[in-house]
């Protein structure tokens, strides 16, 4: 069995092509629109990384990030924030509160995937 | 007649005593030498010429006397009026001559002080130039000091150390009216006067804090021991304020030279309102978020769609889907470039420091740059008034010099023309002149791209380069109408925001100075007396007059007119006054308006009662209240209490009661009688501000009458005040 990712953002465009991606990967992919949805789907179906736009409708990625930290059951689920904010503070404060990676739109695929792969340890 | 000289008499008299003193002991010693036989022969020989022994007594005391006399005068006379004229002399600058009479002793001594006293007298002299000198110097620093201040373009604020100001420019003034909130009539200057307080305008605790940070870099010994903060007001505003400390001058120690000491005595404030440009720096930053985080978004769809693309294996659907992501995001982009470009694009941009400039201004000086570098003659058009521009004078000028240089040189141009009109949010500036009908037109609109010329002088600057810092453009164009045809350079140049420019106040301008300054307020310190203590000088007051519709404010007679004007530090600040014509809410009687001359039409869209009295009240505050008769304005006041909430409870003075308790045998008091009395000239009489100046000058001579009348402290003059008959009339 492969492993769950989630990927949360309120954008269509880029879903598609991440929903493409991770697939390809090999891995088994749900889709949130939004924050609140995000969560919920986290907590119930428990995927092993989430991709977490940081703006979205709702909850934001921070606070989604940080509900899921804040929830030792959800210890395991990883989370890589992908995010359009390339400041160092946003940056800094994604890894505080407890994202494993923050990647800055634009950003190449194949890094993306590599990177997945990296943090499920090479296993899909 | 002589008057009976004592001296003299007393003189003989001894002298006399003494003779018959020595005859009298010579007879006793005869007597006791003498054998008695002789003795007897001597009283036979002497027998009954007694009386000759005495004349002759008598007749040496003649010459005695002659002789006591002479000595008397010159040695005794003579040097005591030398005394006198001298001791005349010594207090006096009176040049009684000192007479010099008796011993040459005495009349050398009497030489010696003349010489003395006219050594005193050039000394003195010349230190009263010395002084004059001084005084007249330290009067012109501080004018030039306050003609600098206002002629500066940032707001000058100088207070001493309890807030008070003492000095404030005329930026200061139109930036403190823009941010009061009281309708026009006090415009600013219930925040902004002499002697008021700075906190009624800034936070008490943000200027206190600023106060500790600069004493802190003081003691520190710190360079530039200046604070800064940014405060917003009342009405929203956002200034930035900067404070430097005004330091004490160090005392005078042999050896050191005077300068600073460490010792704040006050602070300068420089203000800015930084509202409109927060706004562009908002703008700014709204504009490059949109432009960074914005595109980044919409290039990682793009590029995500474009790398799953790449893949050979994309399924058909999937591979619409993904060019339609492509091409969304990409006209998406587009959009918001266009859109960017449109509403802000100078923004953005960064800019070379323009000024603003009333544009018959450059006009004026651009004509005169061009007659005097070049001898053309230069005539100016401009075809709306009051415009103003944005522009960096300097080098605009030396651009339009080379442009009309280059038409000399060139086009053999002789006189040129400026114009200056406005189209879609530019100026134009037009730099005209009539082509030659047989030569072909040799200007070119390559000038504006070689380096600029002025005389033999090249700079590097061309003048491409100077409309580039203005945002502007510059072409040639040609007009043709039926009696000229004439070609001008355009160049567009940006507009600036109309200034506000202060009124000329009405008729309160007889001085050339204004009174923006009082270095005194630099000693005065925090009000630790209560007021009824203080001496009537050192007070602050409001005088003030109010026009009614009637006599019976309890009747319903409204306000229509309230004027006041400050008097501090014994001085009235006829610059700082409040003028504000009332909405009384009702007619006004037709028997009325020819006392005060305020017309329904004058007061129809005025503020009403409401919106003036608390404008008044802070204009008022923490001054003691004067009026002529000043119960029946207090009463006007009163009966608004209730209904306008604010309550005017400081002290009260009136210039009626104190004129009659100074000049009590004077049988009028009404104010033209005292203004008269005083050599004072009312100018607007009737009219509330009219009435409120004349009244602040009788205040300012009664002052020092009732010192005189031992009336010296607020609560004298008031008790004073009561006990006059005056007082009885109560309204």
């Amino acid at each position: 069995m492969g492993s769950k990712i989630l990927i949360a953002d309120d954008e269509p465009n880029i879903v598609i092509s991440l929903e493409y991606l991770m697939r390809r990967e090999g891995y088994e992919v749900e889709v949130a629109r939004d924050g609140d949805e995000a969560l919920s789907m986290i907590q119930r179906d428990r995927p092993d990384l989430v991709l977490l736009d940081a703006m979205m409708p709702g909850k934001s990625g921070f606070e989604v990030c940080q509900a899921v930290r804040d929830d030792d059951r959800l210890a395991g689920t990883q989370i890589l924030m992908l995010t359009a904010k390339g400041r160092e503070t946003d940056v800094a404060k994604g890894k505080a509160l407890g994202a494993d990676a923050y990647i800055i739109k634009p950003f190449s695929t194949r890094e993306l995937a590599e990177k997945v792969r990296s943090m499920l340890g090479n296993e899909p | 007649m002589k008057p009976f000289d004592w001296l003299l008499a007393v003189g003989v008299a001894i002298v006399g005593a003494i003779c018959l003193v020595w005859l009298g002991i010579a007879g006793v010693l005869l007597w006791a030498v003498l054998d008695p036989q002789d003795w007897e022969t001597v009283i036979a020989a002497l027998g009954g010429k007694g009386g000759l022994l005495l004349f002759l007594w008598a007749g040496s005391l003649l010459p005695t006397a002659a002789a006591l006399r002479y000595l008397i005068t010159r040695y005794i006379r003579a040097p005591a009026r030398l005394v006198e004229d001298a001791r005349v002399r010594l207090d006096s600058d009176i040049p009684a001559p000192i007479r010099t009479h008796g011993s040459r002793e005495c009349r050398q001594l009497a030489g010696v002080i003349e010489q003395l006293l006219a050594r005193r007298q050039e000394l003195k002299s010349e230190m009263d130039v010395r002084v004059r000198e001084a005084s007249r110097q330290t009067e012109m620093e501080k004018s030039r000091l306050a003609a600098l201040m206002s002629e500066l373009t940032k707001s000058v604020v100088v207070c001493n150390l309890d807030g008070r100001i003492l000095l404030y420019n005329n930026r200061a003034r139109i930036q403190f009216r823009r941010l009061s909130r009281a309708p026009g009539g006090a415009g600013g200057a219930e925040l902004l006067g002499l002697g008021r307080s700075i906190y009624t305008a800034l936070d008490r605790r943000l200027v206190n804090h600023a106060l500790e940070n600069v004493q802190r870099r003081l003691r520190r010994g710190a360079n530039a021991p200046s604070a800064q903060f940014v405060t917003t007001t009342l009405s929203g505003k956002l200034l930035r304020v900067q404070m430097t400390p005004v330091r004490g001058v160090a005392p005078d120690e042999p050896g050191a030279s005077a300068g600073q000491s460490a010792e704040m005595t006050g602070f300068v404030l420089l203000i800015e309102n930084i509202t409109d440009e927060m706004q562009t720096d908002s703008e700014k930053d709204r504009i490059l978020t949109s432009l960074t985080e914005g595109s980044r978004a919409a290039l990682a769809n793009t590029r995500a769609a474009i790398e799953v693309l790449e893949y050979p294996d994309v399924e058909e659907s999937m591979r619409e889907r993904l060019l339609g992501v492509i091409r969304e995001e990409v006209q998406g982009l587009s959009d918001r470039i266009a859109k960017l470009q449109q509403s802000s694009s100078h923004a953005l941009r960064s800019r070379w420091p323009l000024e603003d400039m009333l544009a018959s201004d450059l006009l004026e000086a651009g004509s005169r740059r061009i007659e005097s570098e070049l001898g053309l003659h230069a005539d100016r058009e401009e075809e709306t008034d009051g415009i103003w521009l944005k522009v960096e004078s300097f080098t605009l000028l030396q651009a339009l010099v080379h442009l009309a240089g280059r038409l000399k040189d060139d086009c053999g141009v002789r006189a040129v023309t400026l114009r200056l009109g406005q189209a879609e949010g530019r100026a134009r500036l037009d730099l005209m002149w009539t082509p030659d009908r047989d030569e072909p037109n040799k200007a070119e609109l390559g000038w504006d791209r070689e380096p600029i010329r002025i005389g033999s002088e090249t700079l590097s600057l061309t003048v491409h380069d100077v409309l580039d810092r203005h945002d502007g453009e510059c072409w040639i164009e040609q007009e043709v109408d039926d009696q000229r045809h004439r070609c001008f350079f355009r160049l567009l140049l940006p507009l600036a925001a109309p200034q506000e420019e202060l009124p000329t106040a009405t008729f309160v301008r007889h001085e050339s100075r204004p009174e923006y300054y009082d270095f005194d307020l630099f000693k005065s310190t925090a009000q630790t007396r209560s007021l009824d203590d203080c001496p009537l000088g050192d007070l602050a007051y409001t005088v003030f007059d109010t026009e009614t519709t009637g006599l019976n404010p309890a009747g319903g007679d409204e306000i229509i007119q309230i004027g006041a004007v400050r008097i501090v530090n014994g001085k009235v600040l006829k610059q700082e006054y409040f003028d504000q014509l009332v909405d009384p809410r009702r007619i006004i009687t037709p028997a009325s308006i020819p006392i005060h001359g305020i017309t329904p039409d004058m007061v129809k869209g005025q503020p009403t009662i409401d919106e003036v009295l608390p404008a008044f009240h802070s204009f008022c505050e923490d001054t003691v209240l004067v009026a002529h008769n000043a119960a029946f304005d207090m009463r006007c006041l009163e009966v608004k209490e209730k209904q306008t909430g604010v309550k005017f409870d400081q002290p009260v003075l009136d210039t009626l009661l104190l004129s009659a308790l100074v000049h009590e045998n004077q049988e009028s008091h009404r104010l033209e009688a005292i203004a008269e009395r005083f050599g004072l000239t009312i100018i607007g009489r009737h009219t509330a501000i009219g009435d409120a100046m004349v009244t602040a000058e009788i205040l300012v001579k009664l002052i020092p009458l009732l010192a005189d009348k031992g009336i010296h402290t607020l609560a004298e003059a008031r008790q004073a005040a009561q006990q006059t008959l005056y007082a009885r009339i109560n309204y």
